[in-house]
């Protein structure tokens, strides 16, 4: 079994509300392997959010410890977690979130910007967005302005900027949310293939034909992970999900 | 060095985004420098233009008028009472080491003929130390000599004014022109020397001896104005002390009875000073006026820095999560704020320039381009930026990357 990239023990998550504590995460522990596709579901209200948070390094956890690629994030700073999102995690949203009047090339440079190890010249870091964007297979799309680009393309676009420093996990969070089904299809298969290509992901999503793409499903349900199973076929993921 | 061309390629990026909101946004900072550099450098032409007229007086010029000085300056009405002699010039002449050059002079106007032309112009009696203490040299012919001045000689001297308004382009040397009817000879040309202090034309005046003037034209006994040159710039306060205790002890004042000097001194230092002190007061105004355009450019930036914050807060949210940290961002939003004031610094400083290149044409000023100006303006808009850029940077940094990236 190849070495866990996401290593979490007894994580939770209370918010303080004047008086009253929600506990939005209650004990969550989950290993993930390097190389899984897993898709993390639940309704509103399950955690799944807050999950995603601290996966992320938005968020800390309460308690519980959370290591990622080896390294324990779950007490890091506000400036230490920035280094982590930029070096190892790949945000893609589901409102995309790329700057507007912006061409797609800049947009997928945006995270060489903070980053230390980013190459130092333009000419470089140009190559290697180029080289980000010809994956998602924008390769003649680097001037566009997202306003000149479909809802997918900037989608992909926003994948192309999850990958520019080679992060450890790219995470996903309802990334099909407002596409339609047949651009969902798209998108979702570029998460394939990079998935195909060895990249460890991680999706939020409410859609269980979405879910169906991953090869693992975690199911959460009031601050905890209620089921956690292989995707064996399609049928059998809808079944459990809606059961 | 890398990350700040970075910080400095987004602030520009996104000020060319909003061209013409960037643009109001700094108009408060643009009006407020060219404010700046335009007052600064009319104060300094005006200033310049003052200072070469005083010099235009004489070298450590001094200068003596009967008449009390009062509170609120001194009595101008010299002439009519007068209380200076030509045995006070004559001790200032013998007795005051410190004072190089005097010379007693009265001064009236009248008509002018040669041949069939006239003028009205102003007739200057002086003795021969007056060309020095004036600084004044001539382009042709000679001064009147002491010898003419001690017999009342029917000689004088022109300024080129009254030259060009006579002779035209003749040669005035060696040709008699009449003053009140009487003929004098001309032996001499004065050199140009152009407006006064005061606005008006120096070079219209003829100069002739002072005792030929007294006797002859004005049929006075009394002195007008003693002028008088210190033998160096440093010797005149010297000389004007000196000369104040001659004077009070030939006219027999006694200050600590609470007698009165009944004459007055200026020197061409007050002079100086006295406009040095109004133009300091003129640049106090503008200098405030400017505080004000700054003060209210700055808060101008303020606020569109604070609507740009809400505005971009998704924007935010995205770079914190993609890994920008609360300085990246401080320091994103201060340099944007900080190129807004000195992209508006630079367009004020060239209308401002502008401005005062236009005014110094019409007024005939030299143009004095103030280095020190432009650069205390382009300081001054930076400091601008930063000041009223540094909170809603603050604000920027500090906001939360999730509740940002859930901002609507």
């Amino acid at each position: 079994m190849p070495a866990p990239v996401i290593e979490i023990r007894d994580l939770t998550r209370v918010y303080k509300m004047g008086e009253t504590e929600v506990r939005a995460l209650n004990g969550v522990s989950l290993t993930v392997a390097r190389g899984e596709f897993v898709a993390v579901m639940g309704p509103s209200g399950s955690g799944k959010s807050t999950f995603m948070n601290i996966i992320g390094c938005l968020d800390r956890p309460t308690s519980g410890t959370y290591i990622l690629d080896g390294v324990d994030v779950s007490r890091l700073s506000r400036d230490e977690r920035a280094e982590i999102r930029n070096d190892k995690i790949g945000f893609v949203f589901q409102n995309f979130n790329l700057l507007s009047r912006t061409s797609a090339l800049e947009n997928v440079e945006l995270p060489l910007l903070y980053s230390k190890k980013a190459p130092a010249t333009t000419k470089e870091r140009d190559a290697r967005a180029k080289a980000c964007l010809s994956i998602v297979g924008l390769e003649g799309r680097s001037d566009h302005t997202p306003s000149q680009l479909s809802g997918g393309q900037q989608q992909r676009v926003a994948i192309a900027r999850s990958l520019v420093n080679d992060p450890t996990i790219l995470l996903a969070d309802e990334p099909t949310g407002n596409l339609d089904s047949k651009t969902s299809d798209d998108v979702m298969s570029v998460f394939q293939r990079l998935n195909e290509e060895g990249r460890t992901v991680i999706l939020i999503t409410h859609e269980h034909d979405i879910a169906e793409y991953a090869k693992r499903v975690v199911v959460f349900k009031d601050g905890q992970v209620l089921t956690d199973t292989p995707v064996v076929k399609r049928r059998l993921v809808a079944a459990e999900v809606s059961r | 060095m890398r990350k700040a061309t970075n910080i400095l390629t987004v602030a520009f990026r996104s000020m060319f985004r909003n061209k013409l909101r960037s643009l109001l946004t700094a108009l408060g900072i643009i009006i407020g420098v060219a404010c700046v550099v335009a007052t600064i450098g009319i104060g300094e032409g005006a200033r310049l233009q003052a200072e070469s007229q005083f010099q235009s007086l004489g070298t450590n010029f001094i200068m003596v008028f009967p008449g009390a000085t009062t509170s609120s300056g001194a009595r101008m009405g010299h002439g009519t009472n007068s209380k200076l002699s030509e045995s006070d010039v004559e001790a200032i002449r013998s007795e005051i080491q410190s004072v190089a050059y005097v010379s007693a002079t009265i001064r009236t106007a009248a008509q002018v003929i040669y041949g069939n032309q006239n003028w009205s112009t102003g007739i200057q009696g002086g003795e021969v130390d007056w060309p020095l203490i004036r600084s004044w040299n001539l382009s042709s012919g000679q001064f009147f000599t002491d010898a003419d001045n001690r017999a009342a000689a029917k000689v004088c001297v022109l300024g080129q004014t009254v030259v060009q308004n006579l002779f035209g382009s003749e040669d005035p040397v060696g040709k008699t022109i009449r003053i009140k009817n009487i003929p004098f000879r001309v032996v001499g040309v004065l050199d140009k020397k152009g407006g006064s202090a005061m606005g008006s034309d120096q070079d219209d005046v003829i100069v002739a001896p002072y005792q030929t003037v007294r006797k002859k034209i004005m049929g006075t006994t009394a002195v007008g104005v003693i002028i008088a040159s210190a033998a160096s710039n440093e010797m005149v306060p010297q000389a004007q002390e000196e000369i104040t205790q001659l004077l009070r002890q030939r006219h027999r004042i006694n200050r600590a009875a609470g007698q009165e000097d009944d004459f007055t001194m200026r020197t061409q230092t007050e002079m100086l000073q006295q406009a040095e002190q109004q133009a300091q007061t003129m640049s106090y105004l503008l200098w405030s006026i400017a505080g004000v355009s700054l003060l209210v450019g700055g808060i101008g930036i303020m606020n569109i820095m604070l609507v740009s914050v809400t505005e971009r807060t998704r924007e935010i949210g995205v770079r914190m999560a993609i890994g920008a940290k609360g300085r990246d961002i401080r320091a994103q939003f201060l340099v944007e704020a900080v190129a807004l004031a000195i992209t508006g610094g630079t367009l004020g400083i060239g209308l401002g320039v502008f401005i005062q290149k236009t005014v110094a044409r019409f007024a005939g000023w030299p143009v004095s381009l103030n280095s020190d100006g432009v650069l205390l303006a382009f300081v001054f808009s930076a400091l601008v930026g930063v000041a009223f850029g540094f909170y809603p940077a603050l604000k920027a940094s500090r906001l939360d990357p999730i509740e940002a990236l859930r901002y609507e």
